[in-house]
């Protein structure tokens, strides 16, 4: 038997850093995730060289998936260049020297927190969320013995009774993020906190969606062109965020926008959440009204890192 | 456990045939097959698994999945066929140190040799309704994809129905399929090895007969 050495990855680590039981166990409880299309399947989560809330859970998730081909995208709120996409991506590229990028069209993984591409994947992709707190019905009942029966009894009425509260309070369903949905008829999920905005992209999704929560030790999946509806009452139909403009610097609509204060006398503009849509929509010579303003000269270029193409 | 003991047992003169060549891409390329298959019902995915040179009746391809899927967290159920050579108990207990259980209900894993006299789905580990992810996977050696539709499938991963046939199988086989995934969130989940492809149903697969 021989073990190649890893180049360029940490050769001291086996490949994608997890040893190869734990891989086989999250790999076992994937397959079961995605037989069993938002149900939440325990696994025994390992400590990971990062804290929790980090990613740890769609971390292992990526690790156990992940080969040699592979090319890795990782975003944290739509964005490829924040502290939480760069530490996770370097962590990837030192342990399995694998191919990253910013092209959403290019990845076959690509992990994410909390938001969904605005590009539509595709089937051959796998998208990975890094999922907090997995179960919808946990703030509602704070027993996992009693929501476990819950999800086996089908028995979701409390988060019936939860969202009425909301419009009972609010006039409207003032859930905007987790925004619980039911999978294939028969399990209630929480997407993790994505904007509600991002829920009618999980529906008949054509890509392979996997979640991994690693503090919770849960990992769930919906496999491509699940039906996933998000819960709503008759009278009052689930509805997705709308924003009055367009982005500032690319004019992008239909988006999700992210508010940048842009000085201390109230200056502010809103842009793509999504940074990989933004530029290229900005490279093809679509601008915004904010995009030739001095002080959003910041974003819009100069700071702005080379996107990584891959090799 | 000496070393000695290791070995094949008495009345085997076979040397242990090898495990993957490159444990750690060879099994992940192998999972990303299957967790396609299951991702896509019925779908056919291709793995070679030629390298592997298991003791019959077990197949290379039923080696690959075992080597990929099972070790000793994973308790294993093997058809009258499988449990009989002593060669492939040796092959299996070597390589993935998994425990062989005598009773189908046991496992969380079934391989299943000689498909065509397999015992009925119902037999085997159906999960409880607070932990439908206790059920066994049950894996088909031998299989052979066919063009003829026997069963047409629907739900999630399948944009648009598919038909999908795979032999051999038992008598009245998918209407256990079908009396299995009706159960759902319970129910078995069935992956279907070939000589270089595999395809699974999973519970969440809805299936209707077609013709015959």
């Amino acid at each position: 038997m021989t073990y190649a050495p890893q180049t360029p990855s940490e050769s001291a680590y086996n490949f994608a850093y997890l040893d190869e039981q734990t891989k086989r166990m999250i790999r076992r409880a994937l397959l079961k995730g995605i037989a069993i299309p938002g149900y939440q399947v325990p696994f025994a989560s390992r400590e990971m060289p990062m804290p929790y809330g980090w990613g740890t859970g769609g971390v292992q998730v990526t690790a156990s998936i992940i080969g040699k081909d592979d090319c890795l995208k990782m975003i944290d709120q739509g964005s490829d260049d924040t502290t939480n996409a760069v530490s996770l991506r370097g962590f990837f590229k030192k342990t399995a020297g694998v191919a990253t990028t910013f092209e959403t069209a290019d990845a076959s993984i690509i992990q994410t927190r909390h938001r969904i591409p605005e590009k539509p994947l595709r089937e051959d992709q796998v998208i990975v969320f890094q999922v907090p707190i997995p179960e919808p019905l946990r703030f509602l009942e704070p027993r996992e013995t009693e929501t476990r029966k819950m999800h086996g009894l089908e028995d979701y009425g409390l988060m019936h009774v939860k969202l009425y509260e909301d419009i009972a309070k609010n006039g409207h369903i003032a859930t905007t993020y987790a925004y619980p949905v039911k999978v294939n008829g028969r399990y209630v999920m929480d997407p993790s906190p994505t904007p509600k905005f991002d829920n009618p992209k999980i529906d008949r999704m054509p890509a392979l969606q996997l979640y991994g929560a690693g503090r919770e030790q849960r990992v769930y999946a919906v496999p491509p062109y699940t039906d996933v509806k998000s819960l709503d009452f008759e009278d009052y139909p689930f509805e997705v965020q709308s924003f009055d403009k367009p982005c500032g610097l690319c004019s992008a609509e239909g988006v999700y926008l992210d508010e940048v204060i842009l000085d201390d006398h109230g200056g502010r503009m809103f842009v793509c959440s999504d940074t990989n849509h933004c530029e290229e929509r900005r490279a093809q010579g679509l601008t915004g009204p904010m995009a030739a303003a001095p002080t959003a000269a910041q974003l819009s270029d100069g700071n702005e890192p080379k996107p990584e193409t891959r090799t | 456990m000496s070393l000695e003991t290791r070995q094949a047992p008495a009345g085997s003169n076979a040397v242990l045939a090898a495990g993957f060549s490159d444990p750690v891409h060879d099994a992940q390329r192998c999972f990303r097959a299957l967790m396609n298959a299951m991702a896509q019902p019925g779908k056919r995915q291709t793995y070679d698994a030629s390298q592997l040179k298991p003791p019959v009746p077990l197949t290379p391809m039923g080696a690959a999945l075992a080597l990929t899927l099972f070790d000793y967290d994973t308790a294993i159920w093997l058809d009258p066929g499988l449990a009989r050579s002593l060669d492939v108990l040796a092959f299996l207990r070597f390589h993935t140190s998994a425990p062989i259980v005598s009773t189908p209900v046991e496992a969380s894993f079934a391989i299943v040799s000689d498909p065509a006299q397999m015992s009925a789905l119902s037999n085997f580990n159906q999960g409880s309704a607070d932990y439908p992810d206790r059920s066994t996977t049950v894996i088909l050696l031998n299989q052979t994809f066919s063009t003829d539709e026997h069963v047409e499938l629907s739900g999630p991963g399948l944009k648009e129905p598919e038909s999908f046939s795979s032999t051999p199988v038992p008598n009245g086989f998918w209407r256990q399929v079908q009396a299995n995934n009706a159960q759902y969130p319970r129910g078995v989940d069935l992956v279907f090895a070939g000589t270089d492809k595999i395809a699974a149903l999973p519970r969440s697969t809805r299936i209707s007969p077609k013709g015959a």
